[in-house]
């Protein structure tokens, strides 16, 4: 029988978009809830929320309060340290860039010895960290003096931490509030807060259903005709994908990273680091580490203003030694919804150009972010007419809402036929000892859309008016704080773009947010904004006011 | 047949290739072909078994004839959906379902329901609720966690059988295992070479991870007897060694799912602690769903979720959650009685087939006029026939007759029709008299 946890909505658990803060909402939800010396109006509190079995373990608890003055560091950060706090962080590594003779820190001696003193679990899923703190050393089994015995086979291996995300979804479910919120979710809601299947998916699917379509094995690149379309989807109608587009079907966006880092660590050399911006999506750091690829930080996001730190970008960008790889997103930045303009992509472009990197594009969002899919692609498009030789990572989860389907590609732009081909070859040579071929409905799906006009056309407005109500939300939400009260600078939420908004606000705003209104969020102050809608963003305007009221929502 | 793994030359090439392309940043700026970065690089050898797809496609022979790919086929050669899988989607439709993402370890109900459709529901860890596990991308995947998982955490290597499938060797070995064999099967008598097999095993250092193949071994279809199992179950007990099995075919060998499960079973009561991967591939026909299962029996409740946790750590920076349909399928179909009753006539159905065309084969290369012993190929059980052919037998017999197999000799004998057996038949005969 799968564990409990299983039960709980997935769509928080694994979430592609969600980072690993949601045991600081967890931990706070466990508590009673308290009268807020900030709190106005009328709203009911119930006297406790139900403590979910999921939440985490005392010492967790213990170790992450006390590291609570660690400040700005990005959730990836906080998450390590809570576990391990005589270790240096990734980013400390980091500040060694551009000085690549510096020696790596080793932390694999550092990290076995605090694992010898620990009692309960502390792995994590960074494969650097894992293997150091769960080696053969620390195993006291498979030599010859032990007394091995068939019982013994798993009795060591320790319990990996909770998903922190899953303690978001356990929280809100858990919670008994009749107005309760969940802005965490990283999957579109409607404005009745339900989960959307778009009716050309449907039709599609009923398509399929009535041509009998066969379950054959897929090849090992996936569906050919579903990566052509999926190609002149991502680079255009006039883009030359027989020659100079290398392209595989993957699963979904995690996939097509990981099939690229993979592809990266073993052809381009592990010795080349990968460039992520600060912050970045959660797995991301985990999925290139796992493949075997130094990971760095530049920097993106200023929180002194709200706003891209571009400058500090193009630095650290220059920074790195030569033929780096640089990971970008094409648009609507997860999680700060913080994207460059154009001026500033052409001028990132030719600093990529300049330095011989190689740019790594997550496109997550085409269509999803403005509501056009062309616009949307413009970032990667114009790296590509400028010659920069780019991977790009293409996700059909959030734009098609095929999320459980897992429907990706990944493509490296090349220059000619054959180099095309050996990179397939290279390519097919990773997939096959992973997962042999991928699935096949989602791509079907995809495919069958793509290739009618008239559900394309059907399609693309669908697509647009999930981007259109988001839309609408952060101009009300910016409006009814205004209304509430607030004398904050918001404009912010309504210039960034995508799913989240990273408003500003901090920690214990966010905890206050939970314990006080059963407002679920991460604790980074990232809010997913298809959790909003008419019904319920009055309330969450009102309580965000509560909240930062008098207090600053810049770092 | 053993595939090679990514060869430490074709990685050298590579760097130096880096190394080359670092060197020349100053070269021109457009995308030419010499200053790109992938300018230098090689081909990557062709997967044996679908790179034969591949050449089979690009011959325009009338009557050629593929046995290669482990895909069933009915008799008239055309791919074959389930009609209970039809159903259940069918059913799954009206019920205007989600398209969430998933748990990491995939829908809870389905891997609920593999596992006691394999252990059995009446299992004695089924009901101590210590047999975890979860949603895997059919066998590969399964394999491949599995593979990562073990190395993470302190395994250094893994015995195979000898021969077994193609891929197990670059799964494990992209795992950071050092793939290691047993003698399994000997060539000379077309049998199973279970003296040897027990003198490798007995050999094998303690904690050892073991592979064996369930039901219907790929490709040679030889399988141990209960009683040869029953010894090899005992000497890997007192070796201490950790027996994985690969589950492929259950239901799809003897036509009888309880039955093909009758080595796990056996492994289990005997009170090993053994993990597993299942496929749904062949049994199910959801080939292209990429839907199977990967569990551990532990010691405990406890000990079992603890794997299963460390199971999900590898998954999440692969690929998240798995694809939900496939599951979605087999859950609908196992939870309801008469499509259960359903699947399981339709998968004899198959099986029935597969050994009527193995009969078949063995009378026609008879009638063909060929002295040879053919016994092993009804001896031998499952999807597949090893035909004692060698590479250049093989070779002969694509060229001259378009009848393709990979080089091994292996025959996907649910390529076989009544249609085409005479012709491979006489194929078959003509390359090796």
């Amino acid at each position: 029988m799968a564990t409990t946890t299983e039960n709980l909505s997935s769509s928080i658990e694994n979430n592609s978009d969600e980072d690993d803060e949601g045991g600081r909402a967890a931990f706070a939800a466990q508590k009673k809830h308290k009268m807020s010396p900030h709190s106005a109006g009328t709203v009911d509190r119930p006297s406790s929320i139900r403590r979910s079995s999921l939440l985490l373990s005392p010492e967790w608890d213990m170790e992450r309060k006390s590291l609570r003055h660690l400040g700005d560091l990005d959730d990836d950060d906080q998450i390590r340290i809570a576990y391990f706090p005589n270790i240096p962080t990734i980013q400390d590594v980091a500040t060694n860039e551009g000085d690549d003779d510096a020696p790596a820190v080793d932390v694999s001696a550092a990290r076995r010895s605090l694992f010898k003193t620990k009692t309960h679990a502390t792995v994590t899923s960074d494969d650097e960290w894992s293997t150091a703190s769960v080696t053969s050393d620390s195993l006291s089994d498979f030599d010859d003096d032990d007394d091995h015995t068939v019982t013994g086979i798993w009795q060591n291996v320790p319990e990996a931490p909770p998903d922190a995300i899953l303690g978001i979804a356990a929280a809100y479910k858990a919670c008994e509030h009749p107005q309760k919120v969940n802005i965490c979710v990283g999957a579109y809601r409607d404005d009745n807060g339900n989960p959307y299947v778009l009716p050309t998916v449907r039709k599609a699917e009923y398509r399929l259903l009535e041509q009998n379509e066969v379950k054959e094995y897929l090849p090992i690149e996936g569906d050919r005709d579903f990566v052509y379309c999926a190609m002149k989807f991502a680079y255009g109608r006039e883009m030359d994908i027989e020659n100079h587009v290398a392209a595989v079907q993957s699963l979904s966006g995690t996939g097509a990273c990981m099939l690229g880092g993979q592809f990266l660590a073993q052809f381009w050399g592990s010795d080349h680091p990968i460039y992520v911006p600060n912050p970045t999506w959660g797995n991301h750091i985990k999925i290139f580490k796992q493949c075997g690829l130094k990971v760095r930080k530049y920097r993106y996001y200023d929180r002194s203003k709200n706003a891209l730190d571009f400058e500090g970008m193009l630095k650290d960008i220059k920074r790195a030694k030569d033929g780096s790889i640089i990971l970008l997103h094409a648009c609507a930045h997860n999680p700060t919804g913080c994207d460059p303009t154009m001026e500033q992509w052409k001028e990132i472009v030719s600093l990529i150009s300049s330095k011989s990197h190689i740019a790594f594009f997550d496109s997550a969002y085409q269509g999803f972010a403005t509501g056009n899919s062309e616009k949307d692609a413009q970032a990667f498009r114009y790296a590509v007419s400028q010659h920069v030789p780019i991977l790009l990572a293409q996700s059909f989860a959030k734009n098609f809402g095929l999320y459980g389907e897992r429907v990706g590609t990944l493509s490296i732009v090349c220059g000619d036929v054959v180099q095309k081909e050996r990179i397939m070859s290279e390519l097919r040579s990773i997939i096959r000892p992973l997962y042999s071929s991928p699935p096949r409905h989602g791509s079907s799906i995809v495919k069958t859309i793509l290739m009618d006009p008239a559900l394309k056309e059907e399609y693309y407005q669908e697509c647009a008016k999930m981007a259109i109500r988001i839309k609408k939300m952060r101009k009300k939400l910016e409006e009814a704080l205004q209304v509430a009260g607030s004398i904050h600078d918001w404009s912010h939420i309504t210039k960034q773009i995508g799913m989240f908004a990273y408003t500003g606000m901090d920690e214990a705003m966010c905890k206050q947010l939970t314990e006080e209104f059963s407002i679920f969020l991460t604790t980074n102050g990232r809010i997913s904004m298809v959790g909003l809608n008419n019904s319920n963003l009055t309330y969450v305007a009102n309580a965000i006011h509560t909240v930062t009221a008098g207090k600053t929502i810049t770092a | 047949m053993i595939l090679p793994s990514i060869s430490r030359s074709v990685l050298r090439q590579h760097s130096k290739a880096a190394a080359r392309y670092a060197t020349n940043i100053h070269a021109s700026r457009t995308m030419a072909t010499s200053s790109s970065p992938w300018s230098q690089f090689e081909m990557a050898p062709t997967d044996p078994i679908v790179g034969l797809n591949e050449i089979y496609n690009k011959d325009d022979f009338p009557s050629k004839v593929i046995v290669g790919v482990g895909a069933y086929r009915d008799d008239l050669g055309k791919p074959y959906v389930l009609p209970c899988v039809r159903e259940a989607e069918q059913i799954l439709m009206d019920k205007n379902l989600d398209m969430e993402y998933t748990g990491i370890a995939g829908e809870p109900k389905f891997v609920d329901l593999a596992l006691k459709f394999v252990y059995g529901e009446d299992s004695v860890p089924i009901q101590e609720n210590r047999v975890h596990g979860v949603q895997a991308l059919s066998g590969t995947g399964g394999l491949r966690v599995f593979g990562e998982l073990m190395a993470k955490h302190g395994h250094k290597h893994i015995y195979v059988p000898n021969p077994t499938w193609g891929n197990h060797i670059p799964i494990f070995t992209n795992s950071g295992l050092e793939v290691r064999k047993y003698r399994y099967y000997d060539a000379e008598s077309s049998d199973l070479d279970f003296t040897n097999m027990m003198k490798d095993i007995k050999d094998m250092p303690k904690g050892s991870l073991i592979l064996l193949h369930a039901c219907a071994h790929n490709p040679t279809g030889m399988d141990p007897t209960m009683e040869q199992w029953k010894e090899m179950s005992e000497t890997i007990k007192k070796q201490g060694l950790v027996p994985f099995f690969d589950c492929a075919y259950q239901g799809f060998a003897s036509g009888d799912p309880v039955k093909d499960a009758s080595s796990v079973r056996m492994f289990v009561e005997d009170g090993h602690l053994i993990s597993m991967v299942q496929s749904f591939s062949k049994n199910f026909g959801l080939y292209g769903q990429r839907i199977g299962a990967l569990s551990v029996v532990g010691a405990d409740e406890d000990e079992a979720k603890r794997v299963v946790s460390q199971m999900k750590m590898v998954i999440r920076p692969m690929y998240s959650n798995p694809p939900r349909q496939g599951a979605r399928i087999v859950t609908t179909i196992l939870e309801d009685p008469r499509l259960t009753q359903d699947f399981l006539d339709q998968c004899r159905g198959m099986a029935d087939r597969i050994n009527l065309m193995r009969t078949l084969l063995q009378d026609k290369l008879a009638e063909a006029g060929s002295t040879k012993n053919w016994d092993h190929i009804t001896k031998q059980i499952g999807m597949f026939a090893y035909s004692g052919l060698n590479k250049d037998q093989v070779m002969e017999m694509r060229e001259k007759h378009h009848v393709y197999c990979t080089a091994d000799g292996r025959i996907s004998m649910a390529g076989v029709t009544s249609g085409n057996v005479d012709y491979i038949a006489n194929a078959i005969h003509d390359v090796s008299k």
